[in-house]
């Protein structure tokens, strides 16, 4: 017998006993389903019967070595959107693959009692389908992570876009609390909201407050030295405020240069300073 | 020949830069501004340069330049309305124009001449 013939074969077994299969196979993604949350039941079954459907068509199409054939297209695009859709509900990866890999035991006994009277014919098949299935699993993570990955990058972005506010304290007065570490990218954010800011508001000083950055390097000390000049060369005095005791040691132990900033404790004392130097002052009212 | 003009205000000199800057416009404009600050014995030197939205190093070391020519002839010199754009480029090359005052716009610029020359 040809491969052409086993794969006829394997087809016309799906084919007969598909709901069998699909119910055994449900039964045990069911099983195994313990965080029945994150999945449906009534997903699951639909998911499962039109994956098999969709697997039982594409198993005629006799391409069962390559799965990058044309007739395995729309089980690809279904892997796809079931993959898709469970890592965005957060599921894990080997729950993903497991979607693929249960439907092993359900076929293998099916052609087990196909190929009963063929031993050659039968470890055939089931290495057929066996590294067929492999392959859709391996498809399924890729996707899954793809999937993941994309996530990660939209958060980033969002991140990026949340994490620099620039506040108005006073006229002329600007604050940007800075909160988690300051990288290359974020730097470059903070530095062009800021620089624009000035623009905008026509602001004289510019409190840039560390409170919430919880270690300063070498390189962050660098991005805020670059912030500042920036500034300065647009005509705007920054003040570095709300220095931990922590960080004023690392900062001294880096050998950082602060001597030309205007640096103060808290965002109060900045501000008092920045006050001073727009030519206002705060009393208490007797 | 395109040059930049200089105009006079009293003690001091407004240079606007409202064009695209080239190389030689640039040293052209160096060349006038001395031969200007000296004519005109001024004590303070404004250049805006408000709508210059692109720099490269040789013009971010004529601004550097320029302004530190104008101090040794004894004006005090200010640079105002630098865009953010600008301000990172120059930032970034390492220019940061240590000795120039700068300013947010022209008024406060003067307002800046005025209190170190006559306050």
């Amino acid at each position: 017998m040809t491969t052409q013939d086993y794969a006829s074969r394997i087809s016309q077994t799906i084919q007969q006993h598909e709901d069998a299969i699909g119910a055994e196979w449900v039964a045990q993604l069911e099983a195994a389903l313990v965080r029945s949350n994150i999945v449906s039941r009534e997903q699951l079954r639909k998911h499962c019967q039109q994956f098999l459907a969709a697997f039982a068509r594409a198993t005629r199409g006799g391409e069962l070595a390559n799965m990058e054939h044309r007739s395995w297209d729309e089980v690809r695009d279904l892997l796809s959107e079931i993959s898709t859709s469970r890592a965005k509900g957060g599921s894990s990866p080997s729950e993903t693959a497991t979607f693929v890999f249960s439907l092993k035991q359900p076929l293998f006994t099916r052609l087990n009692a196909e190929f009963a009277n063929d031993p050659a014919a039968l470890a055939a098949s089931s290495w057929t389908i066996s590294s067929l299935l492999d392959k859709m699993g391996l498809y399924t993570i890729e996707v899954f992570q793809r999937a993941r990955d994309q996530i990660i990058v939209r958060q980033q972005q969002e991140l990026l876009e949340l994490s620099t506010p620039v506040v108005k304290l006073w006229q002329g007065i600007l604050a940007l609390p800075l909160i988690g570490t300051l990288d290359s990218a974020r730097t470059q954010v903070v530095m062009e909201n800021i620089l624009q800011k000035i623009v905008d508001t026509g602001a004289a000083i510019a409190i840039i407050d560390i409170t919430g950055v919880p270690t300063v390097d070498t390189l962050v000390a660098q991005h805020l030295m670059k912030t500042i000049a920036a500034a300065r060369l647009m005509g705007a005095d920054c003040i570095i405020s709300g220095i931990r005791p922590q960080i004023a040691q690392t900062i001294v132990h880096l050998g950082v240069n602060l001597e030309d900033v205007t640096t103060k404790a808290t965002l109060a004392d900045a501000f008092v300073v920045a006050l001073e130097r727009t030519g206002t002052s705060v009393v208490h009212k007797d | 020949m395109e040059r930049i003009p200089i105009l006079r205000m009293g003690d001091l000199l407004l240079v606007t830069i409202q064009v695209d800057m080239h190389d030689r416009l640039a040293m052209t404009l160096q060349d006038d501004l001395t031969e200007r600050i000296v004519r005109d014995a001024a004590k303070g030197v404004l250049i805006d340069i408000s709508a210059l939205d692109l720099v490269d190093s040789f013009i971010g070391r004529m601004i550097s330049n320029t302004a530190a020519m104008a101090r040794v002839l004894d004006a005090q010199t200010v640079v105002v309305g630098m865009q953010p754009a600008v301000a990172i480029t120059l930032v970034e090359l390492g220019l940061t124009l240590t000795g120039v005052k700068t300013a947010l716009n022209v008024e406060k610029g003067m307002a800046l001449l005025g209190k170190t020359n006559f306050g």
